[in-house]
């Protein structure tokens, strides 16, 4: 009773409209951030998930989207500035592209050596996402950099006189929702998903049904790459660029994939949902660091209760 | 239409198959007998490739697999029925059997004659796999062969853990098979009775070698029973 009289008393000082509108406000800005979560979380669910790799570099995919888009923007800037309004989902196709290629050649040149090897991943993946962001920063230098944004994109969208919808935060959950559409169908509708629930399940014994297991596991890694590009195109809708943008997210993402449930697309929609609704309203009423605290101990405490995550799927094996 | 010719396959240090050789002919249903423990499932998985061999030559129809992986030798016309079925548990029935379409052309549907087959995979080919019976998922387990269009079949000792009266409905499904397809079979077996039922030629497998060899015709039943016997 005395703990949530304490809580309740961080309202104290707003009036009723002013803590509604807050609220509302704050869904919305939790929901772009749901939007990166799921999108990078998407990745990541399949790569740790489907294939039980630790890659600690996944946060270097969304920063590869981010400089595709930026180097798209400046690219169109300076050659075509009248196409200017409509390059961006060219380049969010494009940042796909970039990133599922680098992560195919990881694939092939370090991962599949380390297959079953969950800890020597995490740490030659740890070694990747240095290297990745020394390259950026030769390449792109160390200072922040933005793509320009359309017109379209910018802006809000006013609910009511002190309620206002921004609309880059729109446009990222539209993205990451067709994105989560995009990969269910691939996974449950397609020959390719089918091979990797396969595989997934049963290694020796998919190879053994004539699925190659090895180009599964590459196109997989490559898939979840990609999708981590998408999630840095957007990304520069709400943010500049910088070679450590990704470690900022990383520890989250892996957060919202253990907590939904390694491997479950539902687990991962709900956790990102909740971890990035409760941090975007706490955060306004306490600070970052309080509210990041604050998630974190919950979700171990729900991890001490449900060690397997919010969603597992129930079969006799 | 298979021939084995000197497989040496090896855990490590330890030898469980040496010089191990024999063939099947186009059409024939061969078994491999023996307790546990000598070397039946190692030489089944030395086949399909889910075990590399150490030396020596495994063909199927002419074509040299030894030392490929396995779905390649899927590729090349053989089809594995893995001893505890091992259906995907968390796929639909129809996606396990879509599954064993990898190296098909047309697998845009499973084949009528599967579902002809096995009617009961029809009836429950939206639920998961891992909520049927043994004796259904043994039947998943060898349509989901079957739909790769096989040359050879294998069968790790498809009656383990299957009641006795279904053990009948299998040797009845497999000779049906045998008819409709033309294909060769290769079973590894300890249960004497299901092995006469099924099998043109018999194997016994002791300590990864072959010691003895019948045809169904002349069998001694008595001599075999010994050789399964602790």
């Amino acid at each position: 009773m005395h703990t949530t009289l304490a809580f309740l008393s961080i309202f104290e000082g707003y009036t009723g409209e002013e803590v509604r509108s807050i609220f509302v406000m704050q869904s919305f800005s939790g929901l772009s951030l749901f939007a990166v979560f799921l999108l990078m979380a998407l990745g990541l669910a399949i790569i740790f998930g489907q294939m039980k790799v630790i890659n600690m570099a996944h946060g270097e995919f969304l920063t590869i989207g981010a400089y595709t888009t930026v180097f798209m923007s400046d690219l169109v800037e300076k050659s075509v500035p009248s196409a200017l309004p409509w390059y961006f989902p060219v380049a969010v196709v494009a940042a796909f592209f970039v990133a599922g290629a680098v992560g195919f050649v990881v694939e092939v040149g370090m991962i599949r050596f380390l297959y079953k090897r969950p800890l020597d991943t995490l740490l030659a993946t740890f070694g990747l996402s240095m290297i990745l962001q020394q390259v950026f920063r030769l390449i792109f230098g160390a200072r922040e950099d933005s793509a320009v944004m359309p017109d379209w994109l910018m802006g809000s969208w006013a609910l009511t006189e002190i309620t206002e919808i921004p609309i880059n935060g729109m446009f990222l959950l539209g993205t990451a929702i067709g994105v989560t559409g995009l990969v269910y169908l691939l996974m449950y509708r397609s020959r390719w998903g089918l091979r990797v629930r396969a595989t997934v399940q049963n290694r020796e014994m998919a190879g053994a049904v004539g699925i190659n297991t090895k180009m599964t596991d590459r196109w997989t890694f490559a898939l979840g790459c990609g999708i981590a590009g998408v999630a840095g195109a957007v990304f520069t809708t709400i943010g500049s660029v910088s070679p450590s943008a990704g470690q900022l997210y990383i520890v989250d993402t892996f957060l919202v994939v253990v907590f939904g449930g390694a491997g479950s697309l539902i687990g991962t929609i709900a956790s990102a949902f909740a971890i990035a609704q409760s941090q975007s309203i706490l955060e306004f009423f306490l600070d970052g660091v309080l509210a990041k605290v604050f998630i974190l101990l919950t979700i171990v405490g729900i991890l001490m209760i449900r060690p397997q995550g919010l969603v597992v799927s129930k079969i006799r094996r | 239409m298979l021939n084995v010719n000197n497989l040496k396959v090896a855990y490590g240090e330890s030898t469980v198959i040496s010089d191990l050789s024999f063939d099947v002919k186009k059409g024939e249903t061969v078994a491999i007998m023996g307790r546990n423990g000598m070397g039946k499932t190692t030489l089944m998985k030395s086949i399909i490739g889910v075990l590399k061999s150490r030396s020596g030559t495994i063909t199927v129809d002419g074509t040299e697999v030894a030392g490929a992986d396995s779905h390649r030798r899927v590729a090349s016309g053989i089809a594995f029925v893995p001893q505890g079925r091992q259906v995907f548990s968390t796929l639909s029935v129809e996606e396990n059997i879509r599954a064993g379409q990898e190296t098909v052309k047309d697998r845009r549907k499973v084949p009528d004659n599967i579902y002809a087959l096995f009617p009961v995979l029809h009836e429950m080919r939206r639920r998961k796999a891992g909520n049927l019976s043994g004796g259904q998922q043994q039947q998943l387990a060898i349509a989901r062969a079957l739909v790769s269009q096989p040359k050879v079949l294998l069968l790790d000792e498809p009656t383990e853990g299957i009641q006795p009266s279904i053990i009948k409905d299998i040797a009845k499904t497999l000779n049906e098979i045998k008819k409709v397809y033309d294909l060769s079979i290769v079973v590894s077996e300890q249960v004497l009775s299901f092995t006469l039922d099924i099998a043109d030629r018999l194997y016994v497998i002791e300590s990864g070698r072959l010691i003895h060899e019948d045809d169904r015709a002349s069998v001694d039943e008595a001599k075999i029973a010994k050789y399964l016997s602790v």
